[in-house]
């Protein structure tokens, strides 16, 4: 069972999460980064639905660790579909949403197919609970491909708002902090500091949101070129 | 060995993306001006340097904390030490380094004062709750 720290992580997390969504409602931003904010929605529930299970099963119960990997594939699409919001945005002067969501469904179902095909490849039997593990992981990595590749967008065509620039860059610092985190795993699986980190690092998306839709408003610019500036 | 590699390319883009994050969380702050009074505590009057980092960091902590700072100043504060492992490595042996990261910390010690100055206004604004009440 978790201890101590790990409830308090976990607490300050859900408490976060919430956050997000009020400051989104408060600063007005609810409806225009609206799968943000049902990302955030779905992460409390999520949370909330955990430690019920969690406190009704217990850790090593086969109930948690189902309820724990479908509800982690259900959030990594509902983030996916978050990212493809920001997308939206920075491209929405160029009238290209439909072929947008056409892409990222094509990518979607092309992850999905690719985690069926290295299921399928590794064992003779195909269970679902290795699919949903499978494919959340490849999500993550296309997540954060596509993140890398929205920056450079940002970059591109210069934009300027402040608050679109933050969020871009959280989800680029959550994303790349979580595959550093997994590698790390991968190499040292007996280090138990690292148990600590994963969700200490799955509070660094609500925490920066917040702060981005609390404290920078929607008319503040910024030149990214600037961000990127290199001494020389 | 794959993990390996995961691990170096992640750290690296993690390393891009946070610096590219402590800088828009400076840009946006660098536009508000300080109040007189804080001027005054801080010492800062026109540019800030890297060297008056610490001290403002304490008046801060002398301050209520506000939740929804904490995660803005924690990333400029590891920005900050960042700053500083390159400028006591790296920058001795770079001029052009050196000139930069003295610039950067100067930004940080300029956000930590306006985190201070909107500290100081939310304990102002609670006195004032507090003596309406």
């Amino acid at each position: 069972m978790p201890g101590p720290v790990e409830y308090s992580i976990w607490l300050v997390c859900t408490v976060l999460e919430v956050a997000v969504v009020v400051c989104a409602a408060k600063s007005r931003s609810f409806r225009r980064y609206i799968l943000l904010n049902v990302y955030m929605g779905l992460s409390f529930l999520v949370s909330v639905g955990r430690y019920q299970v969690l406190s009704r099963a217990g850790m090593e119960s086969l109930e948690y660790s189902y309820f724990y990997y479908y509800s982690d594939l259900l959030l990594t699409i509902a983030l996916y579909f978050a990212l493809l919001n920001l997308y939206s945005l920075v491209f929405d002067e160029m009238k290209v949403e439909r072929y947008l969501r056409l892409g990222a469904i094509l990518l979607l179902g092309g992850t999905a197919w690719f985690s069926y095909g290295v299921i399928n490849q590794s064992s003779q039997k195909i269970l679902l609970s290795h699919f949903v593990y499978e494919l959340s992981q490849n999500l993550y990595f296309v997540g954060l491909v596509l993140t890398y590749a929205l920056w450079g967008a940002v970059l591109k065509l210069r934009e300027t708002r402040a608050r679109l620039i933050q969020l871009v860059l959280a989800l680029g610092v959550y994303f790349s902090a979580f595959a550093a985190n997994y590698a790390l795993q991968n190499l040292y699986p007996n280090i138990t500091v690292l148990h600590y980190v994963t969700p200490l690092l799955g509070c660094i998306l609500p925490a920066a949101w917040a702060y981005s839709f609390l404290r920078v408003s929607e008319d503040q610019r910024l030149a990214p070129s600037r961000l990127a500036e290199v001494p020389r | 060995m794959m993990a390996a590699f995961i691990f170096v390319v992640s750290v690296v883009i993690f390393l891009q993306f946070f610096v590219f994050y402590c800088r828009s969380l400076i840009a946006v702050s660098s536009k508000q001006a300080l109040s007189p009074e804080v001027q005054d505590v801080t010492g800062i009057q026109r540019t800030a340097s890297g060297e008056d980092f610490n001290r403002v960091m304490q008046l801060l902590h002398l301050c209520p904390e506000r939740p929804e700072d904490r995660n803005g100043i924690q990333s400029i504060g590891a920005y900050f030490h960042l700053l500083n492992f390159l400028h006591s490595t790296v920058a001795r042996l770079v001029p052009s380094i050196k000139a930069w990261t003295e610039s950067e910390r100067g930004h940080c010690t300029y956000f930590a004062a306006i985190a201070l100055e909107r500290r100081i206004s939310f304990s102002r604004d609670m006195l004032a709750q507090q003596m309406d009440a």
